[in-house]
């Protein structure tokens, strides 16, 4: 089965909507929660008057920072703790300020609106300009400034290095806010019962969300079951914990009744927290042959008005990953991470990686337009060599498993009919009635199947391991219990053919359930492209001990030694007999018959697998993009989009694409439409999809799909994860696109969102 | 997205949505297709207390030859605009508009009266109405008057209706195998102009053309059309689409970008003829 496009166990109730999201479920008594959102980026907090609001039909109450004080503080980055509430002062548009529960969502709304917040504003620092301005007032206590966090990634710089390179130039690259924009937004429901609770939320990881709950409120954790049942999408940005989380559970508590958080859109991006919003500034030295000898990075990242302990550090993950798929002998990294008052920065698909990746492949773009050499060339010069693999990055502990980066590369090129499409180029830029012509090139490598316990629990998680449970039914069908959460990757069709080729049984006859505490053991969640890597790794070795155990039972069955038997169909055969054999079912059901089996077996057949990681994993490949640009508009077309991945072992080849697909259209969305904006007071100027560039079908082009398949030798599957390749590959794919259309004019960067406006601009400023 | 509480009255007929809209004052609406009106109920922009819907008042939806002119009734639908046979025949440049609405569901829903009603400075009918020398007809207490469309948008989203009137019909001037062009330039697919142009052409060299997303309201590209009246080739006379326009200069697009895509689709519009 692995390697089979099967279609998805999933779709059949998503596709009839008979999916169960948060807010389809209904319990007794329930109440409504919504905020009361900040209307002032950086202000005090002079005074909260909900005399209005409590008066309203239906309305149960309205609580303020004060009420919550008893609670910790949620997850937080040490000594920089946020609290569920603005206290005393807002930080950005947007913040909760106070909480109102009623007994309907519309009751709950116009009372929100009837609470009186009464502020005195405070300087604004909507962008990172104002924010490290000599005159800056700082955002957040107990920070005395706005520079939260300052990092020397590496140790030495590059200063000698960069000055021995006989070529060098200097960059600076914008990697804009984004946000995450899932199709279900934020949803929590909580339910407090006697001396325990149950929570369904729309989350990435209900283990950690559990313990995190438990830990808040002082119970022992067996009293805490979370949920996430049908996750309408999550990109990372349901990997944050939210104020809601625990506000939901405690107002439960406190009313007796159950209460549901549902964002509506416009709460939502504000709300939820964004990703991306890096300035990096870049120096690089070369030779005459385009190969780079140094890299030297500075970056800034906007991690808005809170910090989120996630998102403080993200440029660490960017840093590792600036090599991208060289040989760069030498790099050195720092970063800030700086308070705005903007909603704040977390993670967001690729997390940190697809920042690195859009850097060093504009990085080699600038190096070949410099030199006047084509970008396929000096990419070329550069790629790492299949034999070099394992590679050891300039990085210690980051080390790249088997690829073959360059065939990636010539697959591509094959793929684009890139020669000719550089004499098309040639073609069209004499020709004043044609459109611009413009290829873009995407060598990339990211980082995935996070990952080894002792880097993954920085992150605040248990381990970086995954469960699985499995149990064979008593007619030979299968339950798996698997440890990830999954939002629309399909674990429950993957998972199932790990299952079904492992254990010899149909992949009708595999059901994989996940997102429940009080169901599933002790798992990590999904995030970081872990689902095959690890959860898939984890899931196979359940089944490779499952399949063990009937292995011993079957040769108790046919009175012959385990290693004499050999797997048929659907059971197991003595060796050269044929007529010694006996079906999967007639194991199990003899599993469960104690006096039939030796003294001393174990019933049932079932396991439960704990898969550590040895190492992350490396998904590469190389992405192309062809783009027309119009001439007197600046408007770009995408007119095709070409994919090489190389995710190791292919499990799903359809779910597999999918993953492709979605993330390079959130790549293509990036590099062309979307941004979260502020003004210059702080206030979001994309709060609804009207404003924020979203695209649509229309607006995307039809996607080539190739892969080339090395295994990964860091884990048994062979797989590497392909969750956010996509995105990591396709912005610079996109923009090295237009800046080549536009290159003969003179034109050495556009920064994303490279909209109409922005080309035209960049066209007109450099003819 | 929850809009603020309201009631609502379904209309059984244009005599009882008028005495309604009499009743209520300032705080009611009328209900056509929805679409504009409730995403502003839903982000509050408007909280109307009251609801009137039209939406049921067949003998509104209508599309008719009077002479040479074709009367429009407004709650014809977007998509009914695209298809009807007589639409296309003799103002084609309406259903030219039409099909560049939003997706099919808003086409379904939204209707001719309520775009031109709402009056936002970037609806494509209003370009297409506006360049067929569109005479909006409008019914009030003290009877029926006509506004023509040049007069009819007064500001961002106002018009010359009164609270207590109800667009009847949109009349529009037959252009019957004339040449006309609807380009309209947005950021998605699927999506508000951010500039758009409606030209219409007429006997004697004389072409409407017409522009949203350059000001306040749609409006008529004057200058351009007196240069084509005056026999300046196309090419020079879009070159003077934005004279006399004040772009909105935002995060959508700068006043100056607006301006030269106005030219750009004034060009394209005047060349496809
Ligand atoms: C997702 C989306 C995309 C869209 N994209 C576009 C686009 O690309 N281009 C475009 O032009 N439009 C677009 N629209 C708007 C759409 O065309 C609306 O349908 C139209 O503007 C309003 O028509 P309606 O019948 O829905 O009016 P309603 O929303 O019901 O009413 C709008 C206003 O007109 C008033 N009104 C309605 N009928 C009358 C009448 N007969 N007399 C007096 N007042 C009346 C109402 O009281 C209200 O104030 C879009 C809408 C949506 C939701």
């Amino acid at each position: 089965m692995i390697g089979s496009a099967v279609p998805r166990k999933e779709d059949a109730a998503l596709l009839t909507g008979r999916g169960t999201f948060v807010d389809d479920i209904q319990r007794p008594g329930l109440l409504h929660m919504v905020y009361v959102q900040s209307t002032e980026a950086h202000a005090l907090i002079t005074g909260i008057d909900t005399s209005a609001a409590t008066t309203l039909p239906g309305v149960v109450g309205v609580w303020t920072a004060e009420d919550f004080a008893e609670l910790p503080a949620r997850p937080s980055v040490p000594g920089l703790e946020r609290h569920y509430l603005a206290g005393d002062k807002v930080h950005y548009v947007g913040e909760p300020v106070a909480v109102v529960v009623a007994a309907d969502r519309y009751a709950a709304a116009d009372a929100a609106r009837a609470v009186e917040v009464t502020y005195e504003p405070l300087p604004v620092m909507a962008t990172l300009e104002a924010a490290l301005a000599p005159d800056a007032v700082p955002i957040f206590a107990p920070l005395p400034g706005n520079v939260a966090l300052e990092q020397p990634v590496t140790p030495d710089g590059v200063a000698a290095e960069l000055d021995a390179a006989p070529r060098r130039l200097r960059a600076r690259l914008v990697n804009q806010r984004v946000a995450g924009a899932p199709l279900e937004p934020y949803g929590v429901l909580a339910d407090w019962v006697g001396n325990g609770v149950t929570v369904w939320a729309t989350v990435q990881a209900p283990h950690r969300v559990r313990a995190e709950i438990a830990q808040v409120f002082g119970l022992a954790r067996h009293l805490v079951r979370v949920v996430a049942p049908d996750v309408g999408g999550a990109f990372g940005v349901k990997s944050s914990f939210m104020p809601e989380l625990f506000l939901a559970p405690e107002l439960s508590r406190r009313l007796g009744r159950p209460v549901k958080f549902v964002e509506a859109r416009r709460e939502h991006m504000t709300h939820t927290y964004h990703g991306r919003d890096q300035v990096q500034e870049v120096e690089v030295g070369f030779d005459e042959n385009g190969v780079i000898l140094a890299l030297d990075v500075t970056i800034t990242v906007n991690i808005g008005g809170v910090p989120d302990p996630v998102g403080i550090g993200l440029p660490t993950l960017t840093s590792y990953m600036l090599g991208g798929c060289y040989r760069i002998p030498k790099i050195a990294a720092r970063y800030r991470s700086v308070l705005t008052n903007t909603t704040p920065t977390a993670s967001y698909r690729g997390a940190g990686r697809p920042e690195a990746s859009f850097l060093i492949e504009r990085v080699v773009d600038l190096v070949a337009l410099e030199l006047g050499k084509d970008p396929a060339e000096v990419r070329k010069v550069n790629l790492i060599g299949p034999e070099q693999m394992p590679y050891q990055t300039p990085f210690e502990g980051i080390v790249y498993d088997e690829a073959d980066y360059p065939a990636a590369l010539e697959l591509l090129l094959g793929e684009l009919d890139y020669d000719a499409l550089r004499a098309e180029q040639e073609r069209r830029r004499a020709d004043p009635g044609a459109r611009l012509l413009g290829v873009g090139l995407s060598t990339f490598v990211e980082m995935a199947g996070f990952g080894p316990t002792p880097l993954f629990e920085q992150f605040g998680y248990l381990g970086g391991w995954e469960s699985a449970n499995l149990r064979l039914q008593p007619d030979g069908s299968v339950i798996v219990l698997v440890g990830t959460a999954p939002h629309g990757q399909g674990h429950q069709t993957a998972m199932a053919q790990i299952v079904a080729d492992e254990l010899g049984v149909p992949f009708e006859a595999v059901s994989v359930l996940y997102g429940d505490t009080a169901v599933v053991q002790e798992g990590i969640g999904t995030m970081g492209s872990r689902g095959m890597p690890v959860a898939g790794n984890a899931v196979r070795q359940a089944a490779v001990e499952v399949a063990d155990q009937a292995r011993r039972i079957a040769a108790h069955l046919l009175e012959a030694d385990p290693d004499d038997l050999v797997r048929v169909g659907d059971g197991f055969q003595v060796k050269g007999v044929p007529d010694a054999a006996v079906p999967l079912a007639a194991v199990v059901e003899r599993s469960f018959k104690p006096h039939l089996l030796p003294e001393g077996t174990r019933l049932g057949l079932e396991s439960t697998a704990y898969y550590e990681p040895k190492n992350l994993s490396y998904p590469s490949g190389a992405h192309g993009c062809v783009v027309e640009v119009e001439r007197d508009t600046g408007r770009v077309h995408v007119v095709r989009y070409v994919c090489v991945d190389d995710c190791g072992t292919v499990i799903n080849p359809m779910t597999a694409r999918g993953q492709v697909h979605g993330g390079v259209a959130q790549g293509i969305a990036q590099a062309l439409y979307e941004k979260v904006s502020f003004d210059a007071e702080g206030r979001p100027l994309a709060a609804s999809l009207e404003e924020y560039m979203l695209p649509g079908m229309l607006d995307l082009p039809r996607y080539e799909t190739h892969h080339i398949e090395t295994r990964s030798s860091f884990n048994p599957l062979g797989v590497k994860g392909i969750g956010e390749a996509g995105a990591t590959a396709a912005p610079q794919a996109v923009v090295n696109a237009v800046v080549d259309a536009l290159a003969h004019l003179g034109v050495r960067d556009v920064e994303m969102p490279c909209t109409p406006e922005r080309v035209w601009k960049a066209m007109h400023h450099a003819s | 997205m929850i809009p603020a509480g309201f009631s609502y009255v379904r209309a059984g007929s244009v005599e009882q949505a008028l005495a309604e809209l009499a009743r209520h004052g300032v705080d009611v609406r009328l209900l056509a297709g929805g679409h504009s009106l409730l995403p502003a109920m839903k982000l509050r922009r408007v909280e109307p207390g009251v609801l009137v819907d039209i939406g049921r008042l067949r003998e509104l939806a209508y599309v008719r030859l009077d002479g040479d002119r074709v009367v429009v009734g407004p709650l014809t639908t977007h998509r009914t605009l695209e298809r009807d046979p007589l639409v296309a025949e003799h103002v084609p440049l309406l259903a030219a508009a039409a099909r560049r609405i939003g997706d099919p569901q808003v086409r379904n829903r939204g209707t001719i009266g309520g775009s031109l009603a709402h009056a936002d400075p970037a609806a494509d009918l209003a370009a297409a109405v506006l360049a067929l020398d569109g005479v909006l007809v409008a019914r009030g207490p003290s009877g029926v008057r006509d506004i023509p469309a040049a007069e009819f948008f007064t500001g961002v989203r106002t018009s010359a209706l009164a609270a207590d009137e109800l667009l009847v019909e949109i009349r529009l001037r037959a252009a019957t195998g004339l040449g006309y062009a609807f380009e309209k330039f947005s950021r998605r697919a699927l999506d508000w102009a951010v500039v758009g142009v409606a030209a219409q052409a007429r006997p004697e060299g004389r072409t409407a053309v017409a522009l949203i997303g350059m000001g306040p309201t749609p409006l008529r590209a004057g200058a351009v059309e007196e240069a084509l009246a005056a026999g300046v080739p196309a090419a020079e006379a879009s070159a003077l689409a934005a004279r006399g326009c004040a772009p909105a200069d935002n995060a959508v697009a700068s006043a100056a970008y607006r301006a030269h895509l106005a030219e750009v689709l004034v060009g394209r519009a005047l060349a496809a003829l």
